[in-house]
């Protein structure tokens, strides 16, 4: 692993490497985008008066959430060609991991809403809001501060996840890697670079959802401080 | 018609419930180690705040920080593949070596925010009584953290049985490996496999929820 050589030979095709990066921070952002716009529907169908709705949100969470990834990706990657649709492979694990990750992300914007304490509605309505009025200017953008760290988790392991498509015989960092590892037999210098290319992507994304986690604590401190300062009379109101 | 009856066959499903015990047998081995691997962990991370003043507890706190830290934020494939390519090990045993080594780091960070949520005046109190470190964590804090921490451990092993999937990428014949094999067989019935599997791993996690919340109920009555 400490031999020269071995790195010298990863340096000099780096453009495998290069290449496999870029498919993977490709992928994945397609499929954050399909993820949120399914998670946002798919978690405010839970909270509406409607039935089938919050079935329809019940079904695709248990069901995308209860079975593998990789399960999910066959059954497209394998199955689809037989109802005659064929897709590219990134199409395929775009669709995937945005579908599985979805399901994740409609959890934590129905908790996120679901936080938000009922008086909030009530004290909203008294003034005069309707139920839209109320959601857009009330409730969507407290509930979207208490989505944001745990989304920004989803986020890292949507990253990690598109390793899937190594699997597909595939369109990734990891496939690439892989490959090429197979060719070289660096199985050492191969897979430290891939680990470091990932964490690359992932640690600056979990270290964000930290910074807003924190950021989040402090600011419920910050709405309860005046308060307090104002009873206790330091402060005039 | 003619894949459903392929796929039917006894011995189409004999090949993928061996390959069912297989997953069974992988994701049994990694929730017990991780298990203990993430409680260890977690420990060795949260010393560092119950003895701020021991320097070696705090200089393992810290290497136990960047250590999950790190395996946390990588792919699991990557770790099993590195398993199997460095190890030597037989297939099965790096794909539950590569599982373990992710899961008891997410696991470290499930039960540490257990151990935070315990109050320190519970610490104090026995300090107080006399009593050590390691016996205040085993009778008193952990029991209470691992009570509270019962929801998200077993969401953690769901993830565990799914993830038992990508052992078929180190040639593992578990259930979606046997799956894969069977679709080679016939491949037309590749929808209906993979939402037979599908349907397996779905059952086999609904029963371990199911059972989870029997487990919480119960604990939950005990701590009163």
């Amino acid at each position: 692993m400490f031999e020269l050589w071995q790195w010298q030979q990863l340096f000099s095709d780096w453009r495998v490497f290069a290449a496999g990066l870029g498919q993977t921070i490709l992928a994945s952002g397609l499929a954050l985008v399909l993820s949120l716009v399914l998670g946002v529907f798919m978690g405010l169908f839970a909270l509406v008066p409607l039935r089938a709705l919050r079935w329809l949100n019940r079904v695709y969470v248990e069901v995308f959430q209860n079975t593998p990834l990789l399960v999910q990706t066959f059954f497209l990657y394998y199955g689809l060609p037989h109802a005659g649709i064929t897709l590219p492979v990134l199409a395929v694990g775009v669709i995937a991991l945005g579908v599985y990750t979805g399901a994740y992300i409609a959890e934590i914007v129905r908790a996120g809403v679901q936080a938000i304490p009922k008086g909030q509605y009530e004290a909203a309505y008294s003034q005069g809001f309707g139920y839209w009025a109320t959601m857009r200017h009330i409730i969507l953008p407290q509930a979207i501060r208490v989505a944001l760290p745990p989304l920004t988790n989803q986020v890292v392991n949507l990253v990690k996840n598109s390793q899937i498509l190594a699997l597909i015989p595939g369109y990734d960092l990891m496939y690439q890697a892989d490959s090429w590892t197979q060719q070289t037999l660096l199985y050492q210098p191969g897979y430290v670079t891939v680990a470091v290319l990932y964490l690359c992507l992932t640690l600056p994304l979990a270290h964000l959802a930290r910074k807003l986690e924190r950021m989040l604590a402090r600011g419920r401190a910050e709405e309860v401080r005046p308060t307090v300062a104002r009873a206790s009379g330091s402060v005039p109101a | 018609m003619h894949a459903l009856q392929v796929l039917f066959q006894p011995s189409s499903l004999t090949f993928l419930a061996l390959g069912f015990g297989v997953t069974l047998e992988i994701a049994a081995a990694t929730i017990a180690l991780s298990f203990v691997g993430g409680i260890v962990l977690a420990v060795i991370r949260y010393s560092g705040d119950i003895h701020p003043d021991h320097r070696a507890a705090v200089a393992a706190s810290r290497a136990a920080l960047w250590w999950i830290e790190a395996i946390r934020n990588l792919p699991m494939l990557l770790l099993m593949l590195a398993m199997r390519f460095w190890s030597g090990l037989p297939p099965i045993w790096a794909a539950i070596a590569g599982m373990t080594l992710f899961t008891s780091a997410v696991m470290a960070e499930i039960v540490r925010g257990g151990l935070v949520s315990v109050d320190r005046g519970q610490w104090e109190a026995a300090f107080s009584q006399g009593m050590t470190s390691p016996q205040i964590l085993w009778h008193i804090v952990l029991p209470q953290a691992l009570r509270r921490m019962i929801p998200p451990i077993v969401s953690e092993f769901v993830t565990i049985i799914k993830d038992t999937s990508y052992a078929w990428g180190l040639g593992v014949i578990e259930l979606t490996g046997s799956g894969a094999i069977l679709l080679a067989k016939q491949p037309a019935a590749a929808m209906q496999l993979f939402a037979v599997i599908a349907a397996v791993y779905f059952v086999t996690n609904l029963a371990l929820r199911a059972y989870s919340r029997r487990l919480e109920r119960r604990y939950a009555a005990a701590a009163y």
